[in-house]
């Protein structure tokens, strides 16, 4: 049954029903005649209020507003993935085939298309007893991921119905099954799930597994695990993202569900684009096949901008149910706070800082700690993983958004204005950065990769700090004052942020880089440290030491040593040996090893 | 027929309630007629309570009384009418002809508030436009399609800058002439800044390619917020729908923001930072956004807006939004400007986001993105260098920095500093880079591909 209202204010997004109603807080409502998409957010004895996700033009008082019993939810079910979606989950194609170039108002189109066959293989038998979330049937939903269908979370009981496998639309049943009270309930390829409330799971571990980026101050500085929350904040131009660009191709990932919320239109173009033709390297399809987009451009109505990060969490959920690691790409968090903001304002609410309203920071931690490292009630394991951007005004990390975000990540990587500037690209501040995964993830270094790879990781660390605090001197009063030990730091350090920090997104070779390689290119910085700092020992000036062209190598080891050619390491060791041995033949002193 | 209401319940500044009102709907249009009528204005419906409706009235509240108004509803938003007649017209800030040409006649009428261009309709920006300016082809390459602004001061040249883009810039490149037009939106601004573009359009002989929409610093504060709407609807029509290339300038930006926020402190509405509204970001969005190229059409919307940062603070919430929305900023230094360097170009903080995917070898050279890291990096260095000859002074500088500082020199000199009638290509630009980057050794210029260096470092004297 609809419950049918009238309107009686407009004030921008927001529209108000005199009087007592029957809707229930969260309930979606369609507004109008044209039917435009809505929620309620407050109800009170003399008034309720909608936020509206449309433009609300031409909108008259005595408008209908008619319920629909359920609060606002996502479509689930094969079609998600090599899509783009609007905020509250309408397919961004088909609105161009029905409103054309623009979005128009009112368009209602499915979620996901109800015509096409998915071909399903069933998993379940007829008088199997099953529970909610159990695996149902597969599909295979693109060429590179399977879609497992499972059995809604709330659903158990005896299967008295199971579909031969065959091809089924979304919109068919495909089983039924029993539950203990006796109803008999339709499962279909599609199912609906509201958006604000997190998917039940089994249990959740601590997770001790990176989430390999290919970013080498990211994979080596500051990991992040899957199913782990991390931040980046930056000004405008610091590359927010091209991070999360870079991210989303190249993060192990089994799927991407990539947020533009209230950011550029031209850009969500660009990932789609670009998506469509890179390839996926580990499963060689195209990075699409993988990926989910869910586009709330600047200027689409700024309702829906702050439901889309509920949508994309709700998707990601639904895939790590099925026992995938998702990393969900939210850009820019920022934007959904100032949308909580100007929604807040219209109600008039009594603002907090900055004109934030003061839940905040309770809707930024129910969002993050979305997040984690699961088994799915299939007893698969899944994640979700979080990475945030976020926009502080002025750049100032200061502000409401980065602090209270702050709070509920434990990987901050923040974007530094000045090495923007110097074009120092990925511009990730070393030392205002931080991780609070890199002790979790130590075991699982040390048995992947090396088990120095933490050691020599904190001495790279150690060598960035020690720099900073020589930069404050020598900004004083020039380097030339500074001990040869203490140059060689600085020199070192060179050797670190060029030729190992800097990366360049645009290099075929260095736009991802497996782990083994950062580990090895750590390995060659330290050894020539090690070694230099044995010339200095012997009393040799760091003058003559950076006259060899050897530093310029090794910043250059990036580009020239392929990323499946770890054997070629091995002669910038020899080389780094032959640098040693000739200074100190030229300088005339004898081996001090 | 529809009603005339007679009277109003209060006037506050710009914004008028009425109460009584059947029908009324969000957003629409709404007549008043004052003085016995011999004054029409209009004003469009932004809060409704049932039967009271809130105004804001255009032409500002000055001269309304509570009983003697006639308000007649129209039914529908603020529209204009388009053809490619609107080119070498004049438009106040609600679209209607202030050159006494008549008005514009045609059945095509479009709602000036536009609706958000479909992602996937957008055809990603690629073709970059040719401006002359070496600071800009180099290092801050305009892409056609882009929204590129200019960040300014008082004072400072951005009107010579706008108006030396607007007569260099070849945006039809090798196509027909017919396809470029121009969309100029004053908003707030000074009478001789309107008229000193009016008068750069004729010169270099696009003035008959040129849709004005002036409000200007005297004009009612509530038409400043529709003009720019005016303007980009006018855009968007020519480009999408008659295949032509637009630039639109946006000037100034601040003064847009300003109305924006005296209209919501007469509506009593919480401010957020500095007394912006709350919806700015939003505002501000539905303007930049409306740039672009679409998939099915051969034109394109490229924005060229201009603001003024006040006391010339980037982080100020304009500037500050602006750089969050765009594709990019060019800022203007005060500093470079009193030494009288032209265009004084801030090259760290310059950036266009478009400019990695329209240029190299197949749009105009190969060195061009390594050049252009190259001098950004090696610039960036000259500031370290020069901050630390003001404390040591420049003779105890190590040779290296004293190098820097040289080379800074020479930067600013030869490759920034033009004419404003000088026209550089591309080639010319990239050479003048090189010759730049010659001066300092070769193990500095860790930001170029070796192979690059190879071919345009050590060559040369032939």
């Amino acid at each position: 049954m609809e419950n049918t209202e009238k309107i009686y204010g407009i004030n921008g997004p927001v529209i108000y029903i005199k009087g007592k109603t029957s809707l229930s807080m969260g309930e979606m409502v369609f507004v109008g005649n044209s039917r435009l998409v809505g929620e309620v957010i407050l109800l009170t004895a003399d008034m309720t209020t909608i936020q509206v996700y449309e433009e609300t033009t031409g909108l008259r008082p005595g408008d209908p507003v008619y319920g629909s019993g359920q609060p606002i939810y996502v479509t689930l079910g094969p079609g998600i993935l090599n899509n783009i979606f609007d905020g509250i989950e309408r397919p961004l194609a088909s609105i161009a085939k029905e409103s054309g170039m623009y979005i128009g108002r009112g368009v209602t189109v499915p979620s996901l298309d109800t015509e096409k066959k998915w071909p399903v293989k069933m998993k379940i038998q007829e008088g199997q007893f099953v529970a909610g979330g159990e695996i149902l049937a597969e599909t295979q939903e693109t060429e590179s991921i399977t879609h497992r269908s499972l059995i809604p979370p709330k659903v158990s009981g005896r299967v008295i119905y199971a579909a031969p496998d065959g091809e089924y639309t979304v919109e068919e049943t495909i089983a039924k099954v029993k539950t203990r009270n006796g109803d008999e309930v339709e499962i279909k390829l599609a199912q609906r799930w509201p958006i604000r409330v997190p998917r039940p799971y089994g249990n959740r571990f601590v997770s001790s597994r990176p989430l390999v980026t290919g970013q080498r101050i990211l994979d080596t500085l500051f990991p992040i695990a899957k199913g782990g929350t991390a931040a980046i904040p930056g000004g405008f131009g610091t590359g927010k993202t091209m991070n999360q660009h870079q991210i989303a191709k190249w993060a192990d990932a089994d799927i991407i569900i990539y947020i533009g919320c209230g950011e550029r239109g031209n850009e969500m173009t660009e990932v789609l684009e670009d998506f469509s033709k890179l390839v996926d390297p580990k499963t060689g399809n195209t990075m699409m096949n993988r990926t989910c987009l869910i586009a709330n451009v600047s200027n689409m109505p700024v309702a829906a901008r702050e439901a889309s990060i509920y949508t994309g969490i709700t998707l990601a959920e639904y895939y790590r149910d099925m026992g995938y690691h998702v990393a969900v790409m939210a850009d820019s968090t920022s934007r959904w706070a100032e949308a909580l903001r100007e929604l807040s304002g219209r109600l008039e609410e009594m603002p907090a800082e900055e004109g934030f309203p003061a839940y905040l920071a309770s809707r930024l931690s129910g969002f993050y700690e979305r997040a984690g490292y699961i088994q799915a009630l299939c007893g698969e394991e899944g994640s979700v993983s979080i990475i945030g951007a976020v926009s502080p005004q002025g750049g100032d990390f200061s502000e409401p958004v980065t602090q209270n975000t702050k709070r509920f990540v434990r990987c901050f990587w923040g974007l530094d204005r000045a090495l923007a500037y110097a074009r120092h690209f990925p511009a990730i501040n070393w030392l205002n950065s931080y991780s609070e995964y890199v002790n979790d993830l130590a075991p699982w270094y040390a048995q992947n990769v090396s088990r120095r790879f933490v050691t020599y990781r904190n001495r790279l660390v150690t060598i960035l700090n020690d720099e900073s605090s020589l930069m404050e001197i020598v900004k004083l009063i020039g380097s030339d004052v500074l001990p040869d030990d203490q140059k060689l730091i600085l020199e070192i350090a060179r050797v670190i942020r060029v030729g190992f920090l800097q990366q360049n997104a645009f290099h075929p070779v260095d736009t991802c880089v497996p782990l083994d390689k950062q580990y090895r290119m750590m390995k060659t910085i330290l050894f020539l440290y090690d070694k230099c700092k044995a010339l200095i020992a012997a009393g040799i000036p760091v003058s003559i030491i950076r006259k060899e062209d050897i530093f310029e190598k090794v910043c250059n080891m990036k580009f020239d040593v392929g990323n499946d050619e770890p054997e070629k390491f091995d002669t910038y060791l020899e080389l780094i040996d032959k640098f040693y041995g000739k200074v100190l033949k030229e300088q005339g002193k004898t081996n001090v090893d | 027929m529809s009603i005339n209401y007679l009277g109003l319940s209060s006037i506050n500044g710009p914004l008028i309630t009425l109460e009584g009102v059947k029908d009324a709907s969000y957003n629409e249009m709404v007549e008043f007629m004052i003085k016995n009528g011999s004054e029409r204005r209009l004003g469009r419906i932004i809060q409704i309570s049932e039967d009271k409706v809130v105004a804001q009235v255009f032409e500002g509240t000055e001269g309304m009384s509570l009983v003697n108004t006639h308000t007649k509803l129209s039914g529908r938003p603020l529209e204009i009418h388009l053809s490619r007649e609107l080119l070498g017209r004049t438009f106040n800030g609600v679209g209607e002809p202030i050159d006494n040409l008549g008005p514009v006649v045609s059945d095509k009428v479009a709602d000036v508030n536009g609706l958000p261009l479909n992602p996937t309709t957008r055809v990603y920006p690629r073709n970059y436009i040719n401006t002359g300016i070496s600071a800009i082809d180099g290092l801050t390459t305009l892409i056609r399609g882009q929204k590129l602004p200019i960040f300014s001061g008082d004072g400072l040249p951005h009107d010579r800058l706008a108006a030396q883009i607007v007569s260099q810039a070849n945006l039809g490149e090798g196509s027909e002439e017919e396809s470029f037009g121009i969309v100029f939106c004053a908003m707030g601004l000074k009478y001789d800044v309107a008229e000193f573009f009016r008068k750069t359009f004729e010169e270099s002989g696009v003035a008959d390619r040129v849709s004005m929409i002036l409000n200007l610093a005297n004009d009612p504060v509530v038409e400043r917020l529709t003009a720019p709407k005016v303007a980009l609807t006018i855009a968007e029509y020519l480009a999408f729908e008659q295949d032509m290339n637009i630039l639109v300038i946006l000037t100034d930006m601040t003064s847009y923001a300003e109305a924006l926020r005296e209209v919501s402190s007469s509506m009593g509405e919480i401010p957020s930072r500095k007394g912006y509204p709350g919806y700015l970001y939003s505002e501000l969005a539905c303007i930049y956004e409306r740039a672009g190229i679409v998939s099915g059409s051969k034109g394109s919307v490229t924005q060229l807006p201009i603001l003024t940062m006040p006391n010339d603070d980037i982080t100020h919430p304009i500037p500050d939004l602006t750089g969050y929305i765009t594709e990019g900023q060019i800022v203007l230094s005060r500093e470079m400007h009193d030494r009288s360097q032209y265009p004084p170009v801030s090259i760290l903080p310059s950036l266009s986001r478009l400019m990695k995917d329209g240029i190299g070898a197949q749009y105009t050279r190969e060195d061009h993105q390594d050049v252009a890291n190259q001098l950004f990096a090696a610039y960036a260095k000259v500031q370290d260098a020069r901050s630390l000859a003001s404390v040591i002074g420049e003779e105890e500088l190590s040779e290296q920095d004293r190098n820097y500082i040289r080379f800074g020199k020479e930067f600013e000199e030869k490759f920034i500093c033009q004419g404003d009638d000088e026209n550089r290509n591309i080639t010319q630009t990239l050479d003048i880079g090189w010759d730049l980057l010659r001066t300092l050794p070769r193990e500095e210029l860790d930001r170029i591909d070796t192979k690059i260096l190879d071919k345009y470092y050590e060559v040369k004297e032939d």
